[in-house]
């Protein structure tokens, strides 16, 4: 079969076959194993060539697809969790001649551009907690690389906070994807490189461009790498300097971890359940309902009564139906674009299950709560999809869910009753949650990016902290953007909906993006727009998915050719 | 103060070396550097030895093959491209079919020619380091003789790469150069870069059936290296050739003296038992063949290659005698049919041409295997003896493509891995085999004399009588 049919049919086949489970456990990990021994972990890859998400590709290589990266975040987040004594997380390959050689490029290659793009979104976000744990959690992550080491797999050292580079003559880190295939490393690598690593532009430019990349002492001249080992002492030298860095941070050992149990959640054809969220889908106008629902009856009172609640403890809880919800919903229902949030049940009972998290704030369980509701409110934040929040009576928009209302591009919250309804008037509480505790990619808090630069504003809005504000309060404080009453209460929302129907999703995509993220660049944020600006661009052009393109000619072993003009 | 060396006069070559200052200056400092490698990773002992060697001293019929005694560290290791006789060269195949050959390598392609050469050139010095203690055990002069003629070639071969690199691939090349030395065979800091290049030749069987069987798929990456778009490539590994061909005449020859020695025994003491006479036996000799055919079938790389398939489309390497072969030669909508391994079974399978192009090599080198296995059964069946030497199916022990995962019998039948476990020492060597087979290495040096295990060649080196000091001890 000519090389072309042949790319066709298996992209196709890969489209085709494609749905996307983000639950996992290390029993079931096909990819990754954890091997944990005292205060350190050993994150070892070595990933099964034909264990793949979609069909017409092998991971070769320790080459990885979203299956791969799903572990990968599941670890993560199982060692901060279950394991909150580890002190050091050394990433490493299992695999013989190679550590990783990246995103596998037949895959990116088989599939459509919302796979790529969303795929490099969560790659980053993976990455991204690797940061956070090294930097929140003191659970640094080392990276220990023998063999070859290519694109996303050098990508994925670079999250860490040390690279070991075995000095063997052959062992090398590479970004190969400029000079392969026409496109940008697509998981922070080039912003890593100079603002992370500091290594000069010219040097970091010339990496960029040689495909076979750099070993040994250039390596570490360089900075791209923190030492090089010989061979021989590999992996007792990095043993030893694992052992340095765990000693080097505050025990915390006594604490004891909380395990995962398994998700209850049920898929209808529109509608998908777990315990405290709900997500009902209206595919004529391409919009999702979440409601997240506050816990009135199990709450428990101490710190030994959330550690026996364990994962079923309402904050973590919530955090973990949101972040698969918004991932299913990423993946899966690409034609859902416009999500609305609403919430349900008493305010009282979040601000109950707030002040047992400040109560025990130092416990690092308790800690890692808190960092879990940030990043997967940071999720929201970058998903490509208009936001609105339905501010309703019977509502709890406080603390921790009031976020969700400030993450939305526009909010709508009742004035008044609805008829025949005995509830009383919707309000918004803010508490210590909104002003500090759950930033944003760019640091700052989403009542700091609403007000970005008028601090009258913000000041006038956190002395109104723990007050129930009403729909007239809410909307002069700026918290709200509209508060028609129940005569205009459904028109206004349902044009709302309707409108981001109608635009084109790309554009709003776009527009979103630049309204929600005001103020100064931090690496997570850049990461995100860079790759949402000029991976995007690229990964559209002739140059890189045409014909004679050189993502589309991947393997096929035939020659890309470009067009010349700079654009 | 040292005397300045005259490298012209040392290194005899074509490249115009006395005239390139910048060559010059490149091979000063690495000259003393390969000395040294010679004297430590080279041949164990023997160094202060005259041995009788060919050298090479220019490319024509004359010059190629000149004999004489000579102690290996004054061997002259020379740089030699075969002489050109195409007027107007032009490119063979692939994207730049028809345009004229490149004699200064493109930037596009310069990091993938370095890797090409790198890895070729790494091969080189690898087997003179894992023959190095083989002198100890050889079986004769001529023997020992045959071990560092291939050793000083091998070794020459490592210079013909390493003018490339500094030719033609400025600092880098330099920097690849130096570490071609510094990487070892089977050294745990620094391995060569092929897996098979760091398992050492314990004996002298593994020897030959090294030269035979591993040397050869050397002349099939070097055959498809003088394809190559890349003239001073090209043209080095065509004379590399010429010296390769013999590499696997003497393990041809050495194979063939192993079973003419074994048929002699079961002919002159009517038995099977040739162990019991000091031979070695043809059921164990078949052992080494189905190990090293099936490593040596994995030097290839997988079925399916990107790399080789972006090599070809590049220009920089072709197929063996792609002239010989009736197609477009860019093979962009042509079939050519795998093996595959799926649901464990062994099928067929019609792909990309561009893409099985590292297959296509390996079905050449299978056949050409085959031919020297017909001499060998040959002299059997002439001594009257039934048995036949057998070439594994390609399936068989193999660690790279399709292959890798399936369990298969040396006849091609798939089996389980229970299977392959209780029967695989019946088809591979055993320890027992190695014991064995190491048990009769002893060395014999007195000229004209040979080891139980191995009949004497039917004619010495060069006209050279058999029991010619081929090594002044």
């Amino acid at each position: 079969m000519p090389a072309s049919q042949d790319i066709q049919k298996r992209k196709n086949h890969y489209i085709a076959s494609f749905g996307i489970n983000f639950l996992t456990h290390p029993k079931q990990y096909k990819h990754w194993a954890i091997k944990i021994e005292e205060d350190i972990a050993w994150l070892g890859l070595n990933v099964s060539e034909s264990d793949t998400l979609g069909d017409g590709y092998q991971l070769k290589l320790n080459s990885y697809d979203l299956g791969v990266d799903i572990e990968l975040n599941d670890a993560i987040q199982r060692i901060r969790f279950e394991h909150p004594s580890i002190r050091c997380v050394i990433i490493h390959s299992l695999n013989e001649r190679v550590f990783c050689a990246g995103a596998n490029i037949k895959m990116l290659g088989y599939s459509n551009h919302a796979h790529k793009v969303n795929f490099c979104k969560f790659t980053n976000e993976t990455r991204n907690a690797i940061e956070n744990a090294t930097k929140n959690s003191s659970q640094t992550y080392l990276c220990a690389i023998q063999g070859s080491c290519a694109g996303g797999g050098y990508e994925l050292a670079l999250a860490c906070d040390e690279i070991y580079l075995a000095d063997d003559g052959s062992s090398a880190v590479s970004l190969p994807e400029l000079p392969l295939l026409a496109v940008l490393p697509g998981t922070g690598g080039l912003t890593r490189l100079v603002d992370k690593r500091l290594v000069r532009k010219d040097r970091a430019d010339f990496f960029c461009t040689t495909e076979e990349g750099i070993k040994g002492k250039r390596a570490l001249e360089w900075g791209l790498v923190d030492r090089i080992i010989p061979a021989s002492s590999f992996a007792e030298q990095v043993m030893s300097r694992a052992k340095e860095v765990a000693a080097g941070k505050n025990p915390e050992s006594a604490a004891v971890g909380i395990q995962f149990t398994p998700l209850n959640r049920s898929f209808k054809e529109n509608s998908i359940d777990y315990s405290h969220l709900s997500i009902t889908i209206d595919r004529t106008l391409s919009s999702a309902t979440f409601t997240l629902h506050s816990n009135h009856t199990d709450l428990p009172h101490d710190l030994a009564g959330i550690m026996s609640q364990g994962s079923d403890f309402w904050p973590l809880l919530i955090a973990r139906e949101l972040e698969d919800a918004i991932l299913h919903m990423r993946f899966n229902e690409d034609q859902i674009g416009t999500w609305i949030f609403k919430t349900s049940g008493e305010s009282t009972d979040v601000l109950k299950a707030e002040s047992l998290l400040k109560n025990h704030e130092s416990a690092p369980v308790i800690k890692e709560i808190v960092l879990y509701l940030e990043r997967t409110l940071k999720r929201i934040d970058v998903s490509a999809r208009s936001l609105i929040a339905a501010i309703e009576p019977g509502s709890c928009f406080c603390g921790i869910l009031a976020e969700l209302a400030l993450a939305c591009d526009q909010s709508y919250m009742l004035l008044g009753q609805f008829d025949e309804d005995e509830r009383p008037e919707a309000f918004i509480t803010l508490t210590d949650f909104n002003f500090g505790s759950l930033r944003m990619v760019n640091e700052l808090t989403r009542l700091e990016s609403r007000f970005y630069g008028q601090k009258e504003l913000l000041t006038a809005v956190e002395e109104s902290t723990l007050n129930r504000l009403d729909p007239k309060t809410a909307e002069e404080l700026g918290l709200v953007t509209f508060t028609p009453d129940d005569i205009d209460w459904e028109d206004e929302l349902r044009i709302a909906i309707e409108s981001r129907a109608v635009f084109s999703p790309d554009a709003l995509s776009g527009m979103e993006a630049n309204l929600r993220f005001v103020g100064p660049e931090t690496i997570e944020s850049k990461i995100f727009s860079r790759l949402s600006a000029w991976q995007n661009w690229i990964f559209q052009r002739p140059n890189a998915v045409g014909e004679d393109g050189a993502l589309s000619l991947y393997g096929s072993g035939e020659r890309p050719k470009f067009q010349k003009g700079r654009v | 103060m040292e005397a300045q060396i005259d490298y012209s006069q040392l290194i005899p070559n074509n490249v115009g070396l006395s005239s390139d200052r910048k060559l010059q200056r490149a091979l000063e400092s690495w000259h003393p550097k390969f000395m040294n490698w010679w004297q430590t990773n080279g041949p164990d002992s023997y160094q202060e030895n005259e041995v009788y060697l060919r050298t090479a001293v220019s490319v024509d019929k004359k010059g190629w093959a000149h004999f004489g005694p000579v102690k290996m560290p004054d061997y002259r290791w020379g740089i030699f491209l075969a002489e050109s006789h195409e007027q107007d060269k032009r490119i063979k195949f692939g994207e730049h079919q028809g345009e004229k050959v490149w004699q200064e390598v493109p930037a596009e392609y310069r990091a993938p020619l370095r890797r090409l050469i790198v890895t070729q050139g790494d091969t080189e010095p690898a087997s003179v380091e894992q023959q190095r203690i083989l002198a100890a055990t050889a079986p004769s002069l001529v023997d020992m003789r045959n071990l560092f003629q291939v050793n000083v070639e091998e070794a020459r071969h490592l210079w013909a790469m390493v003018y490339l690199l500094m030719a033609h691939f400025g600092r880098d090349g330099r920097e690849e150069a130096e570490e071609l030395l510094q990487r070892s065979s089977g050294d745990p800091d620094k391995p060569r870069i092929l897996g098979a290049f760091n398992e050492q030749t314990p004996d002298w069987l593994s020897f030959y059936m090294f030269t035979y069987f591993t040397d050869r798929d050397g002349k099939y990456q070097l055959a498809s290296l003088t394809e190559s778009a890349f003239d001073p490539l090209a043209r080095t590994c065509q004379f590399m050739l010429t010296e390769e061909a013999h590499h696997m005449h003497v393990g041809e020859t050495g194979v063939a003296r192993i079973i003419q020695k074994a048929c002699d025994i079961m002919n002159q003491y009517k038995t099977d038992d040739v162990r019991r006479h000091g031979g070695i036996d043809l059921p164990t000799l078949q052992k080494y063949v189905n190990f090293h055919f099936s490593v040596s079938e994995d030097l290839f790389g997988a079925e399916i290659s990107t790399n080789a398939a972006n090599y070809y489309t590049q220009g920089l390497k072709g197929r063996y005698q792609e002239n010989r072969i009736k197609d477009d030669h860019r093979l962009k909508d042509e079939p050519y049919e795998v093996s595959t391994f799926r649901d464990q079974k062994i099928a067929k399978e019609e792909v990309s041409a561009l893409t099985s192009i590292n297959e296509r090599l390996r079905d050449d080198y299978i056949e050409d295997c085959q031919r020297g296995v017909n001499r060998w059964n040959k002299l059997i069946k002439d001594a009257g003896i039934e048995f036949e030497i057998k070439l594994p199916h390609r399936a068989f022990h193999r660690q790279i493509g399709t292959f890798s995962s399936a369990c298969v019998a040396p006849d091609g039948s798939v089996i389980s891995s229970d299977q392959w476990e209780e029967k695989k020492l019946e088809w591979l060597p055993s320890q027992q085999d190695h014991e064995y087979v190491k048990s009769l290495m002893v060395q014999v040096t007195e000229p004209g004399k040979f080891a139980s295990w191995i009949a004497a060649p039917r004619i010495g080196i060069n006209s050279q009588a058999i029991d010619y000091e081929y090594v002044r001890l």
